[in-house]
């Protein structure tokens, strides 16, 4: 350190302060700016490898569909509708000027139902996973209590909870968000509880001797040491919900996103269907960067624990 | 400072129980008591038991018999009256410099604006006010326990307790913060324990060092062997013949035990 060198045995703060705070001062800033730039070029690159495979991806879907290719599984790519004309209903679905069918511009309601139903169920399920997940991971009593009874529901796919919940609950909102809060519930009380367990104990203990309470040491250094987990199992419990949203929403509901794929399936109509699997598939990856984006916001860029 | 923050440690003993369902004495017959104000340090070879014993005067670890006290206030638990420095500093990493300074005085009611004055005060006190929107993770070993230094000082604490704390840090970064470390205590005249295994930093930063031996390896539980005076004036120099005199005492009997078992 630049301290030491300047700091004698006989003279110690005074000197030591003034003198070395400038020299001190300079090598972080130097040392991470050419990281940043490295980075920045580093990610440009990775835009730009991300699109060779999707586009071989539809030369090659285009190509089955034109040989009416019969691949493993027995899948026969004649049945499947063109990229182009996937295109075009995806264009009718958002725009109603370019569609000519029931569907035109559909997409927005569709889009707004599935996303309130599966906001309200991933709200739901993250509030109730991370207060009792953090609580888990803190309290012995309280993770035995309940860690046992977790790990014998969180294996019950949400497809075998279908009919169960169709008698119990009925069709409709209340059942699909029902069973997004179920299957999003898991992973984020899983994630929060073993953050909360991990916490250097190092940590706990400065906090506590500084004069913290139970309370102030869980809202000021559990969750903040906790919340690279938490936030790993809300995503995982965020991209679930999307899955379970097409699940909800087969019967009893006419609008959502996974409601206009089960009737394009009873009209026969692959190219809306492909349309409304694309649209999910966007919905669950936006919805994930808008879910890294509010915990980046969050946290104003300040360091976490490793 | 006018407030009695005499620490006495009373026939204190210290029992594990071993992963095999034995117990371990850890430490007995601990008698001991620091003078409000004075400065002690503890040396011992590893597992002698000195890190147990502060670690109880924390309220860290329960005494499994015997009391501790400061100012004639039996210990239950930890508390900002007692302030501990780590070796391993316990910044919180995702606070600034200021803010883990300030972090105390705002758990203890303070509004945000004292709190960063008093983090400003006390940065002051270390030389590091210019990193004070810096975070822990951005400075060097030594300036990090500065800033731990700062962030019990701001608590203003009865007792100041040091657990190894330069340990980590290389040789000037050190023997720099020992001598900002007797500037401080001059000021603020807070009674002191710090814990070390280093017998040079012991003599020079003390007014009395207390030499523990024995410890669960060694067959007999850790306990106080003998507390040593440090009769020098004013500025140590660690190249004096007296100092080493001291040195040489406080290392025949830290190494006693060990050549006769």
């Amino acid at each position: 350190m630049t301290d030491a060198e300047t700091a004698t045995t006989t003279a110690p703060a005074e000197t030591a302060d003034a003198a070395p705070a400038t020299p001190g001062a300079v090598p972080p800033p130097t040392t991470t700016k050419p990281g940043r730039r490295s980075r920045r070029g580093g990610r440009l690159q990775a835009v730009l490898l991300a699109f060779p495979v999707p586009i071989v991806f539809v030369l090659v879907w285009q190509l089955g569909v034109v040989y009416e290719w019969v691949l493993p599984f027995g899948i026969q790519m004649g049945f499947l509708p063109y990229p182009l004309e996937v295109a075009q209903t995806l264009l009718g679905y958002a725009i109603p000027a370019f569609g000519d069918d029931a569907f035109a511009g559909k997409l927005w309601p569709d889009l707004g139902a599935s996303v309130l139903r599966v906001l309200s169920g991933f709200l739901l399920a993250s509030v109730l996973g991370i207060v009792l997940g953090v609580i888990m991971g803190r309290s012995y009593v309280v993770n035995s209590l309940f860690d046992p009874f977790i790990n014998l529901f969180r294996p019950i796919p949400a497809t075998a909870w279908v009919p169960l919940v169709a008698l119990i609950i009925g069709v409709g909102d209340q059942s699909t968000i029902f069973l997004i809060t179920l299957s999003a519930f898991f992973p984020i009380v899983l994630g929060a509880a073993s953050g909360a367990r991990q916490v250097p104990p190092r940590l706990l203990e400065a906090s506590r001797m500084l004069g913290a309470g139970r309370l102030q040491q869980l809202a000021g250094v559990v969750v903040p040491a906790a919340a690279p987990a938490i936030v790993n199992g809300l995503r995982v419990g965020l991209g679930l919900a999307w899955v379970v949203l097409v699940l909800g929403e087969t019967v009893g509901v006419d609008t959502g996103l996974g409601a206009t794929i089960t009737m394009a399936r009873n009209i026969v109509r692959t190219d809306l269907i492909v349309a409304g699997m694309i649209c999910i598939g966007l919905a669950g990856f936006l919805s994930d960067r808008l879910l890294s984006l509010v915990f980046r916001l969050a946290f104003r860029g300040r360091p976490l624990v490793k | 400072m006018s407030r009695n923050a005499e620490v006495r440690f009373a026939d204190l003993a210290k029992r594990y129980e071993s992963p095999d369902g034995d117990e371990v004495l850890a430490l007995a017959d601990v008698d001991l008591s620091i003078a409000s104000g004075e400065f002690v340090a503890v040396v011992g070879a590893s597992g002698c038991g000195k890190s147990t014993l502060l670690r109880i005067l924390a309220g860290f670890e329960e005494a499994s018999e015997g009391e501790v006290s400061v100012g004639g206030v039996p210990v239950r638990g930890p508390g900002p009256d007692r302030g501990v420095v780590f070796q391993d500093y316990g910044l919180f990493p995702w606070l600034t410099v200021a803010e883990n300074v300030g972090y105390g005085p705002r758990r203890r009611g303070a509004k945000r604006a004292d709190a960063r004055a008093l983090a400003t005060r006390f940065l002051e006190t270390v030389g590091l006010t210019r990193f004070a929107d810096r975070y822990p993770g951005q400075l060097s070993g030594g300036m990090q326990q500065r800033v731990a230094i700062a962030r019990v000082l701001a608590n203003d604490p009865s007792v100041l307790l040091m657990d190894e704390p330069f340990g980590a840090l290389d040789a000037l970064t050190r023997s720099e913060l020992q001598v900002e470390l007797r500037r401080i205590h001059r000021e603020t005249q807070t009674t002191v324990l710090f814990v070390t295994h280093s017998i040079e930093e012991a003599v020079f930063l003390a007014d009395r060092v207390v030499v523990m031996t024995g410890g669960a390896a060694h067959g007999v539980p850790g306990h106080i062997s003998r507390v040593v005076p440090v009769d020098l004036a004013g500025a140590r120099d660690v190249t004096s013949a007296e100092f080493n005199e001291i040195k040489r005492e406080i290392a025949d009997l830290v190494h006693a035990p060990r050549e006769t078992v």
